[in-house]
């Protein structure tokens, strides 16, 4: 804790630009994680994705995001209008507030040219809170009553059937995260981002990986099922319930889902970079380059595995989580536990 | 194999070689050995693998299987069955049609209508030549028939139109007088592609 220390005082106008400076550069990011993800997956389908709008087909996000703006808002008639307006907020809030307490981008200061703002220290946390961990992922748990209300509300069975998917799956993996991440939280006595990030701060060596595989593959499994992604993407699963809790959703209500779903895979990505990967290196310069590319790696191995694996079925997804995974983590605890009270 | 072995038509009587899938685990502590041993297998990395390997192949050796439609075409085979072209003779330009009506007659969906008459040196000249595309099913029997290889079978298939009858003048049909030079013999019904040595694969015996 010694060099946050050293760090000028935080201000009010630098957590605000901070948290505008986040909802802008990760609802970016996330409108930009569509385009790389259907360009990830068409190269490994050996094709050449979207071409035609702009560079590489660069400008097709913003194709996307004229089309989501400007489509009808379909709101159907029997459902219950309150819930099914405020369910794409619940997600996509939810998304961005856990990002608040994760360390995203460099801190720096404003260059003292600019108006009003000049010379205020930014954090790289929004809020960097004592129980961050618990924090973030109590906001991501809190994030299913986002398809878990948008299913119910619609008064469509594809969303009634999305909306109990919602709840067995997230309910599910809830604990297998918090029972993975205890393990390394055991080891690091904190629950900071910033305490994991020192604790690994003596090189490759140091890092949480080596002493908590098993942790680590378990909150990677959970992780791709709190983010909905492919191996557990049951909520909207096209084959089986034409789009889940999303079918009666259109334009940019529709699309927050996606945002939020964007912002919680980059979230997922933080948070296993910072607590299994060694985090960011403050001292040095590149060290920030770093964790950009373990949260590159992390959010490519996501479309990776959704180009390779196929889907699990909702019995063996209850099956996997209770009957193998939290075992795994219980016993993964209490081996942590032994040692270190040894 | 001999020939009595296909003429058997008693299904299930055949010998056939059935798949070797070993049984299933008995037991609690055998179904455990089957899913420790399918966990530590290491296929699902396999197939992360296969696709990682897919991406580096499209990206690095230019093995995309995309076709820019519009922009790029793949060469079709000359035995495609597209709208019609009617050929001219390479060294007077006259149009091949003779008028001898045999595309007329043998049209199965009556499309083509024709029209002939005597000109001034009493050749026979075509007057009229329309081919209705509304009622085409681009069978090929004109193309088939047709002793002067006048009337064939075009490489243009993009023929979604408001009004499918302007495909059908005869004057459309025909080779342009300027472009005599590009006319394409027609290699007819049977003939091979123009990339046929590219799209060669080996017989898969092996497996």
């Amino acid at each position: 804790m010694e060099a946050t220390h050293l760090l000028p005082e935080v201000t009010w106008v630098g957590v605000l630009i901070k948290t505008v400076i986040i909802l802008a550069i990760i609802s970016a990011l996330a409108g930009f994680g569509t385009f790389i993800e259907r360009k990830v997956l068409a190269f490994m389908q050996r094709r050449l994705g979207p071409m035609h709008v702009g560079p590489y087909g660069l400008l097709q996000i913003a194709a996307d995001g004229i089309k989501l703006f400007t489509k009808e808002d379909i709101i159907p008639q029997n459902a219950n209008k309150l819930i099914f307006m405020v369910a794409p907020l619940i997600t996509a809030a939810t998304a961005f507030i856990a990002l608040g307490a994760v360390p995203v981008f460099p801190d720096f200061t404003v260059p003292d040219f600019i108006p009003f703002i000049g010379g205020t220290f930014v954090p790289s946390i929004a809020s960097d809170l004592n129980i961050g961990i618990l924090f973030v992922l109590g906001m991501m748990a809190s994030g299913l009553y986002g398809p878990l209300l948008a299913g119910m509300s619609q008064a469509n069975k594809w969303g009634i059937i999305g909306a109990a998917r919602t709840a067995i799956q997230f309910l599910s993996y809830e604990v297998i995260t918090a029972l993975a991440i205890l393990a390394p939280v055991m080891l690091v006595g904190s629950l900071s981002f910033v305490d994991f990030n020192m604790y690994q701060s003596g090189g490759v060596s140091s890092w949480l990986i080596w002493q908590q595989p098993v942790a680590f593959i378990l909150f990677l499994i959970a992780g791709f099922a709190e983010t909905n992604r492919t191996p557990f993407d049951l909520l909207e699963h096209e084959a089986e319930v034409v789009s889940g809790y999303a079918t009666e959703y259109s334009g940019m209500r529709w699309g927050m889902f996606f945002i939020g779903e964007y912002a919680n895979m980059i979230t997922i990505s933080v948070i296993a970079a910072i607590v299994f990967l060694g985090g960011y290196d403050a001292s040095s310069s590149i060290g920030w380059l770093t964790i950009m590319l373990k949260i590159a790696f992390f959010f490519f191995l996501m479309l990776w595995v959704r180009a390779a694996w196929p889907h699990v079925r909702p019995d063996q997804l209850m099956w996997f989580c209770w009957k193998v995974l939290m075992p795994i983590a219980v016993l993964n605890v209490l081996i942590t536990a032994i040692i270190v009270l040894l | 194999m001999s020939l009595a072995q296909f003429k058997n038509r008693n299904v299930g009587s055949q010998s056939y070689v059935t798949l070797d899938v070993g049984k299933p685990p008995q037991g609690g502590w055998c179904k455990f050995k089957q899913v420790a041993k399918r966990t530590f297998k290491g296929e699902l990395f396999v197939g992360l693998w296969v696709v990682f390997r897919n991406m580096l192949q499209a990206l690095f050796k230019n093995d995309m299987h995309t076709v820019k439609y519009p922009l790029e075409k793949m060469p079709i085979s000359p035995r495609y069955r597209a709208i019609h072209d009617m050929l001219r003779l390479l060294e007077s330009g006259n149009y091949r049609c003779i008028g001898c009506g045999l595309c007329e007659k043998i049209c199965i969906s009556n499309c083509i209508a024709m029209d002939t008459r005597y000109d001034e040196e009493q050749r026979k000249e075509v007057s009229e030549y329309t081919i209705n595309f509304g009622r085409c099913i681009f069978c090929g029997y004109c193309a088939e028939v047709c002793p002067e290889l006048a009337i064939v079978h075009g490489p243009r298939y993009e023929n979604a139109s408001e009004q499918r009858a302007g495909f059908s003048f005869f004057e459309d049909m025909l080779t342009p007088i300027d472009k005599l030079n590009l006319q394409q013999e027609y290699d007819g019904f049977g003939a091979i592609s123009p990339n046929a040595d590219e799209n060669i694969k080996k017989t898969p015996l092996a497996y």
